[in-house]
């Protein structure tokens, strides 16, 4: 009987109380603290934005805007010095050009095969290998680009020089390969098992039905996996720094060498600049850039990757 | 019904034998595009292996880096690389851990809340490098923490934050709901529900993102290139565990450092083909570690799936 042994001893419920309230008390604090580590992430970006916008303001208070995007030479650290980030935009679109005509072809027939074609116990094996290839250190990767790839690649093209975009573009485009395969895959398998058998009834055989019923039906979704292999590869920078060298070119052939917005971040990390000057400032300039590209492509492919899985 | 001559089904048989070699074609380069992928982690290893076989001697363990590629080790780096997997995984945990209970358990459907899940898949895609200008920016220059273990021990922790809250938030979401309601109808409260049922049976799933985000961590190069580490460290940092009173020092969180990668970085650069047989060797060392850590993810998976039957 709860009231007579309150009539009787009212002690014991005012600290059945008192350790409610406390309760309650803890449990908030609790909350607040698993909200504040939630909420970090949020400062990260702010940070990130921050960091970036405020030492490019700096950077643009010395360099006009206009030169920055026009000008055709690239020399920060030169006394004649140049900022055309065009130079190094264009080292980032040619490598992540060739990187895309290798993992596009490659990730989606893995993808097709995996989702139409192989048997579950060889997706099982199938899928942690590819999981290990994009875990493998890019470092490596630029070493196996350089080391590896490019004399394999001198043997048929012997004018290749020793860094070249190619070679690592190449092995950026491997590197990408699990990311489209596995977006583009749970892109496909999405699609309701009922389209397949309408076009089994109809006759069709398992390539024609993967290229003309499931891949069509998955398009956006494969779409959004291409973006965001795009995106991975513009933001790739040891492969480069190591196997494309490191000189600003403006070029558009991926046999010679070239800078790209990562690779030149790196470089001028390596050296020693004094905090301050223009040519630290650039890095954050250049980074900007590159901030404002992967997020104009991951927002790009989030928004498509979303728009497939509300159709069915 | 038309009947069809002999001759039109002759034909439709060709056409259906040619379909089936396309589907059989197609298989072939599916297989073909997947060996692809095997083959590049094969070369890569092997090359690894064949070109550093020579130095992967216990010296090259016990070394500090050298100008004479015959006798330079990665002493420091492999040291490098552990003390700042230490701060990561210390800082990231914790943190990823909480924000994947509150984003599953506690999160109110509200507009912040999706601010914080969106702003943690953009994260996710933000070059490493970015992270790297990011930490040069505030860890180094505003907040003076300099270019030391803490600092880059940091920036890999933001690195690899959404790899361990999403990690969490799938382990999480696999709990059935009865779990919560049996907690709660025996008087528990949230917290007691998460800490003593919701934590320990998704435990084995965020092991796995922690395993994966740190083999990630453990690779990265070029945020700490960014943050200004050096590539030639000739000695260690203090040790953490002294032998007199009180036993354990912090020094070590500010001493300059170099890591495993950007020791392969700066051996690679070089144009003495010496030191490339040393990048291979201490790549191989690099490749197995990570490849040793994802399976060990990949198999902790497959228990997780195979033991846990709600």
């Amino acid at each position: 009987m709860p009231s007579s042994q309150a009539v009787s001893s009212p002690r014991p419920v005012s600290d059945r109380l008192a350790k409610r309230a406390s309760r309650h008390v803890k449990e908030r604090i609790i909350e607040a603290i698993l909200f504040a580590s939630a909420a970090i992430s949020v400062f990260v970006t702010l940070g990130i934005v921050y960091v970036l916008l405020k030492e490019s303001m700096v950077f643009f208070s010395q360099v006009s805007i206009v030169d920055f995007l026009t000008d055709t030479q690239w020399t920060p650290l030169f006394d004649d010095a140049h900022f055309g980030i065009m130079v190094l935009l264009s080292g980032t679109a040619v490598s992540s050009f060739v990187a895309l005509l290798v993992a596009i072809p490659l990730g989606t027939i893995i993808a097709i095969y995996l989702s139409e074609f192989a048997t579950s116990h060889i997706r099982e094996i199938a899928k942690p290998i590819l999981e290990v290839l994009s875990g493998i250190p890019t470092v490596v990767f630029g070493f196996f680009a350089l080391l590896f790839v490019t004399p394999i690649l001198q043997w048929f093209l012997p004018e290749l020089p020793g860094f070249s975009l190619l070679s690592a573009g190449i092995v950026m485009g491997i590197m990408i390969v699990p990311i489209i395969s596995s977006i583009s895959e749970d892109a496909m398998r999405a699609v309701p098992m009922a389209l397949r058998e309408g076009s089994y009834a109809m006759g069709a055989t398992r390539l024609q039905t993967a290229l003309r019923v499931v891949f069509p039906a998955a398009i956006s979704g494969i779409a959004a996996a291409y973006i965001l292999g795009i995106a991975r590869a513009v933001g790739e920078t040891m492969i480069l720094a190591i196997a494309a060298g490191m000189q600003p070119n403006l070029v558009w052939n991926p046999m010679e060498p070239a800078a790209t917005i990562t690779s030149f971040i790196v470089q001028v990390a390596l050296g020693d600049l004094p905090h301050g000057s223009v040519g630290y400032n650039t890095i954050f300039a250049a980074g900007l850039t590159l901030m404002l590209f992967t997020l104009v492509f991951n927002m790009f492919g989030f928004w498509l990757q979303r728009r497939y899985r509300e159709r069915y | 019904m038309t009947s069809k001559s002999s001759a039109e089904v002759a034909l439709i048989r060709i056409n259906i034998a040619r379909r089936k070699r396309w589907d059989l074609l197609f298989g072939l380069l599916g297989i073909l595009a997947l060996a692809t992928g095997l083959l590049t982690i094969a070369s890569l290893f092997v090359d690894m292996l064949i070109g550093g076989w020579e130095r992967l001697h216990p010296d090259f363990f016990t070394n500090f880096p050298s100008r004479r590629a015959a006798q330079a080790g990665i002493l420091s780096a492999w040291v490098g690389s552990v003390l700042v997997m230490i701060v990561t995984a210390t800082v990231a945990v914790p943190l990823g851990v909480a924000a994947g209970i509150w984003l599953e358990e506690y999160a109110p459907k509200h507009w912040i809340t999706d601010v914080i899940e969106i702003n943690i898949s953009n994260l996710a895609g933000v070059p490493s490098i970015i992270y790297g200008l990011l930490a040069l920016g505030l860890f180094v220059y505003t907040f003076g923490l300099g270019q030391s273990v803490q600092t880059a021990g940091l920036t890999l922790a933001l690195l690899i934050l959404p790899v361990v809250i999403v990690a969490t938030r799938e382990a999480i979401r696999a709990i059935p709901q009865m779990i919560r309601e049996a907690a709660y109808a025996l008087g528990a409260t949230q917290w007691q529900a998460v800490k003593d049922h919701i934590v320990p049976y998704s435990l084995p799933g965020i092991l796995t993102g922690v395993i994966l985000g740190l083999s990630r961590a453990i690779g990265e190069t070029a945020p700490i290139i960014t943050i200004g580490a050096l590539t030639f460290i000739a000695f260690l940092p203090p040790p953490p565990i002294m032998e007199a009173a009180p036993y354990v020092n912090f020094d070590w969180l500010q001493a300059p450092f170099t890591v495993m990668p950007i020791q392969i970085f700066n051996w690679t650069s070089r144009p003495d083909s010496a030191f490339q047989q040393n990048a291979a060797a201490a790549g191989a060392i690099l490749v197995a570690m990570t490849l040793t850590m994802n399976a060990l993810a990949i198999w902790l998976r497959y228990r997780l799936r195979k033991n846990i039957k709600w």
